[in-house]
Order: structure tokens, then sequence, then C-alpha cells
């Protein structure tokens, strides 16, 4: 076993990279649940928005046009769950499941004669010159457009829900739908636009895996990606600036079991394997105590009548 | 102008039409798919629906209808009871897979030793190692309040890992050439679930499937943990009030429903599995969740529903060796009848009213 062999800074790179497709899927769900929904179908989202993206890409040969096809492809997907809670007023965990199963069988289904293929490389964005600084350079500036875009999406929907008006709205209609409604506030409307959004997220957090992260496309590739999303979510108590750290740290984690697995640490792979699935059970278990972020109305169907 | 307009009670018509509408619809919408992926819709749809129990080798599809559908239905009888009472279990797929570990570590252990008490005791270790993976999320949510769906959930991904190192480590086949797989239970007398009577598909599962669709119908009609699991779906305020104990009950719930998909994960690899390998789930723990809503939470409908379910699995199997119907598309068109089961199920509920209506 040769630890020496893990280069710390190549570790903060990778993980980046690795973090990036579970925090696109967290932050757009944190939108959605602020708005009090409970989409349970992320996993699916993602995967429709991996297998979209990826065929895009390897049609037009361009990544950017892949990442918008895996926004839509997520979008259009969650319209379906929009539409069973909001309109046909459905039960939101038993809609989210059918989603995820759904989304599972429809990108095996359009995947199926791509397994295999590689897909053209998403450029970085800064020069090369600047990528070569030492240490910097690989954390800071080595990475895709997308990578910093999820960045900068915490930063905006943090800003979002905390100065401007429509971020009150939404959180009002999460909080109580049936006062947000007495206020004249357009709850369907409002959470079916906050799903959409969710899900044009996960579709871009999956383009990321089967564009920059694996890159490639083969059957289930998520692996449970949008289940631990979900579950960063509820640990970072509906706060975007925790949502990062948590992708953070799982990306991290995911990369250092990689990495040991490589260096011939005497624990079997599969034991390394399971243990972000492991880790996020024990965080979840740690930080559930703490219901305060929960917004009150997660999970309820609203009907204007009641 | 049309409204929906609150049932005060829920339609019984609805929720018994709801099902068939959906499957309808599915039939329908999954046979334009099939026509888009090129296929002549009515082809694949007689195939899958009527070459399984009607047509030329139906003598060799109908037992498989039994091998498939028994452990869908244990599985969805277990779940339907925390769904009834708002307690979701959807990590039934992990409890299969340990229940089937724990089972055939018996059998091999004792290998090859044979004594007619081989068999009892696995059904007992699958049952408990389904039970005790299944208390995980159902202690955690009872102590600290943790999500019982995620834990649930990631519990599936860490079975699948241990599965993985049991397959290709401590459970491989000593002398099977370093090929990864557990050795075959099939041929080992004493552990085999094999068929009650000769070719019939009529193996120990199918009878456990059969004891707990009884078992859960005089549950939840006649007796107090019934109306306890039911009150507490439908009245949570109203269940505390009559003195149901919430921690109990999920721990009865998320218990239960994991014994009973450890059950059928140890009768399918005791028996037409017959071997511990990487992938001999292929996934009925998530499918017998629409399996438990298609048949309404209710054990008679479980019961059809996981016969339909079952053919649309051995169908699908035709559809692709026959006509090249891709093994996705049958995936798709199981996910899709949950979608129209939902969406028709707001009839049950509301109706619509057309025109203006009294205003409020």
């Amino acid at each position: 076993m040769d630890l020496s062999s893990i280069s710390l800074t190549l570790l903060m790179a990778t993980l980046m990279v690795a973090a990036t497709p579970i925090l696109f899927a967290a932050i757009g769900e944190l939108i959605v649940e602020k708005a009090g929904v409970l989409n349970l179908g992320v996993e699916g989202m993602m995967i429709t928005g991996a297998v979209c993206g990826f065929v895009v890409t390897i049609e037009t040969g361009q990544p950017y046009l892949g990442f918008l096809a895996g926004a839509a492809g997520g979008a259009a997907l969650s319209l379906l769950f929009a539409f069973l809670t909001q309109i046909t007023l459905a039960n939101q965990v038993a809609s989210g499941l059918a989603l995820t199963l759904f989304g599972l069988g429809i990108s095996a289904l359009i995947g199926q004669s791509y397994v295999g293929l590689k897909p053209e490389r998403t450029p970085d964005l800064f020069p090369e010159a600047l990528a070569d600084i030492p240490v910097l350079g690989p954390i800071l500036f080595s990475h895709d457009l997308i990578l910093y875009l999820g960045l900068a999406l915490v930063v905006s929907v943090w800003a979002f829900l905390k100065f401007t008006r429509a971020g009150l709205v939404l959180r009002s209609v999460g909080e109580n739908h049936d006062a947000a409604h007495a206020l004249g506030y357009k709850v369907v409307r409002i959470r079916t636009l906050a799903i959409l959004f969710g899900g044009a997220c996960a579709g871009v957090g999956g383009a990321y895996l089967s564009l920059v992260r694996v890159p490639q496309w083969t059957e289930g590739m998520t692996a449970g990606i949008g289940w631990i999303a979900l579950a960063l979510v509820v640990f970072a108590s509906w706060k975007p600036g925790r949502v990062l750290m948590g992708a953070y740290l799982f990306g991290g984690l995911d990369q250092l079991q990689l990495r040991l697995q490589g260096a011939g640490v005497a624990i079997p792979v599969e034991y390394l394997a399971m243990s972000p699935y492991v880790i996020t059970i024990v965080v979840l278990v740690i930080l559930s105590a703490d219901k305060s972020g929960a917004p009150a109305s997660l999970g309820r169907t609203f009907h204007a009548s009641q | 102008m049309i409204r929906l307009v609150k049932r005060p009670q829920p339609s019984q018509a609805w929720s018994y039409g709801a099902p068939v509408l959906a499957v309808a619809a599915t039939i329908f919408f999954g046979g334009l798919l099939f026509a888009a992926l090129g296929k002549n819709p009515i082809d694949a749809i007689l195939t899958i629906f009527w070459e399984p129990i009607f047509g030329e080798f139906s003598f060799f599809y109908r037992p498989q209808l039994l091998i498939k559908g028994a452990p869908l239905v244990l599985i969805a009888i277990g779940l339907s009871l925390g769904f009834k009472a708002g307690i979701w279990n959807i990590g039934a797929e992990g409890q299969y897979i340990i229940g089937a570990l724990a089972g055939a570590g018996v059998a091999l252990a004792l290998y090859p030793l044979e004594s007619v008490l081989i068999f009892p005791a696995m059904i007992l270790a699958g049952a408990l190692g389904g039970w005790a993976w299944a208390m995980i999320p159902a202690v955690l949510k009872t102590k600290f309040g943790t999500n019982e769906i995620l834990v649930s959930l990631m519990l599936v991904y860490v079975a699948e890992h241990i599965l993985a190192s049991m397959a290709l480590g401590a459970m491989k086949n000593p002398e099977g050439f370093g090929f990864p797989g557990s050795r075959n239970l099939q041929q080992y007398a004493s552990a085999h679930n094999a068929d009650i009577i000769e070719n019939s598909g009529m193996h120990w599962g199918v009878v456990f499937a059969l004891i707990a669709v009884i078992f859960a119908y005089v549950l939840l009609s006649r007796h107090r943990l019934g109306f306890a699991i039911r009150v507490t779906g439908e009245a949570p305020r109203a269940a505390a009030f009559s003195g149901v104990n919430p921690k109990g009950l999920i721990l009865f719930c998320l218990g239960t429903s994991g014994a009973l998909a450890g059950l059928a994960g140890l009768f399918e690899v005791a028996g037409p599995a017959g071997q511990v390998t990487i992938d001999f789930n292929v996934g009925y723990g998530f499918t017998a969740i629409i399996v438990a809503f298609l048949g309404r939470l209710n054990p008679i409908g479980i019961l059809f529903a996981g016969a339909l379910m079952a053919l649309t699995y051995i169908g699908g199997d035709i559809a692709q060796s026959n006509l090249g119907l891709p093994a996705a598309a049958i995936q798709v068109f199981q996910g899709m009848l949950l979608f129209f089961l939902l969406a028709i199920d707001l009839f049950t509920n509301y109706r619509l009213q057309i025109g203006a209506g009294e205003t409020a």
C-alpha cells in the first residue's frame, strides 16, 4: 500500500468534479422542497438528463448543446411529476418513486445504442497557462464552464431565497400554502415552476456525470447519486451554503475511496465502494435531529377548495 | 369551466376501476411506444399478454407466472402494510438480497450435510436476514427520527456491494474453477427449494405468498393492529387519540416487510436462481412497489397485480426474443402503469364539476 501516491492537489481538483453532479441535483431539489414539494424522482431525472446530454453530444459534437439537452430532459420528466402532484393531486412520495422507476427505464431505452461511445470533451474554461500554476492552478483553473456555473448557481439560489421578493413568495408557498393562496399567490403555478427548475438542475447534474465525470454512458450509471442528493438537502437543513459543503464533502470521500482502492489498501474493494452510502446514513442520523429548517408544508397536497 | 370538487367519501367504483383503466391506458400508450420502436404494436401487446397464458408454449410459461409472481406478491404484501400507514420502506430490494444471503449462508455452511431441518433453518435465516436489514431504518427512525425512505434506499446499495463481496469471496464455490458465484443450491437436495408438484412452478415461495395474502387480509380486516395501520395512514391525529403506539407500528411494518422480502430472496436463491451471483436479484424489490399500488394496497388486489406484473416480465422476455423488443421497453411499460394509476386515482377522491357551480 502506498498512500503517498495520493496527491492532495489532484484530490481537491477531482473532488470538485465528483461533487458537481450531486451539487446540481441537490440545489435544484432544495428549491423544489422550499416550495413545499418533495420530489423523490431526482435519480430518475438525473439519469434522463445523463442520457439526453450524452446522446445529443454524440450526435452534434457539441457538449454545451448536450448540457442544454440534459436540462431539457430532466425538466421534461419533472413536468410529468408536476402534472401528477399538482394537477391530479397524487401522493408525492409515490409519484416520485414512479418518476425514478420510469426514468431508469426510459434512459436505458434511449441509451441502448450509445453504450461504449466516447463523447466530445467539454473544454476547460481558462487557458492552460493558468491551470499550470502549481497547486492553485489545478484546483481553481482547470475546470469546465459547467462546474463554475454550479458554484454560481449556489450563490444565486442563496441570494434569491434571502434577498428577493420572488424568493420570499416561494418560501411562503412552502411554509403555508393555504395562507399563500389566501394572499393571492398562485400556489400551483409557483410549485410547477420550482419543480421544472429542480428537474432541469438534476438533468444538468446527470449530463455532467455522463459527459465529464465518467465520461461514458452505461445503464443505471447514476447509482444512487440522486438519492444522496436528496439526503444532502435534508442534512444541509435546506441551506444552499451547506449543500455546497456537503456536496464537496461527498465528492472528497468518493475520490478518497477510489484512490484508496487504487493504492491497494487492505480493505476489500466492495467495502470501500459502499462507504459513500454508509456515510450518508451516518450523517443523516447525526443531523436528522434538527428539522427546524424543513418547510412546514413539505410533501402536503394543495387543493384550493380545502 | 371545469372544477375539481372533493368527494365527501372516496368513490368505491373509481377505487376498483382505476387500476383497470390504468392498465388499459398503459396498453394503449405502450402500444404507441412499441410502434415508435418500429414493432407492430398489436403483435407486441399480444406477445406480452396472450402468449404466456394461451400461446403455443404456454405449458412452459404458465409455471413461470408463479415463479415470477410469488416474490412480487410476497414483497408487495409487506410493503402495503407500511404504505397504508405512511411508512415508506423502499429498500425491499436490499432486504431481499440480505435475506437470500442469510438463507444461502446457512445452506453453504452446512454443505454437504443432508437433513430435513436444513430447509426450514434457511427459511428462518432468510426471514431474519431481511427483518434485521429493515430494522436498521426502523430503529434509526424511532430513535433519531431519521427519514426511513432515504436510509432504506441507501441500504439497497450497501446490500448490493455485500452481495458482490459474497459472490466473489466468502460464498464463492470452492469447486467452481474460479468462476464467481456460490455452489448451486439446486444440486443440494436438502437446501433446494424445489417445485412441490413437478414442473408446476409451485415452489414454497408460492405457498408462503398465499399465506401472506391471507395473513394480511385477516390482519387488516379483523385485527386491532390492522385497524391501527389504517387509522394511522388516514388520520394520524385520530390514531394518537385512539392509543396507537406510532413507534411500535414503525417497527412492526418495516420489520414485517423486511422479513417477507427476505423470504422472497431466500426462495429465489434456493430455487429458480439457484446460486448467489452478483446479479441474481432482478429488481423485484422495486417492481413490488408498483404491484403494491396497483393492488390498491389491498391483499387480494396485490395478488392480481402481482400476477399481471409477472405476466409483463414473462411476456417481455418473449417479446425480446421473438420481436427484438428491448428489455428496457418493458421497464418503461411498468413505470407507465404506475403513472397512469396515480393520475387516474384523482377521480377516487375528487369529481369533476362542469359549469360554474355555486360560489362559496
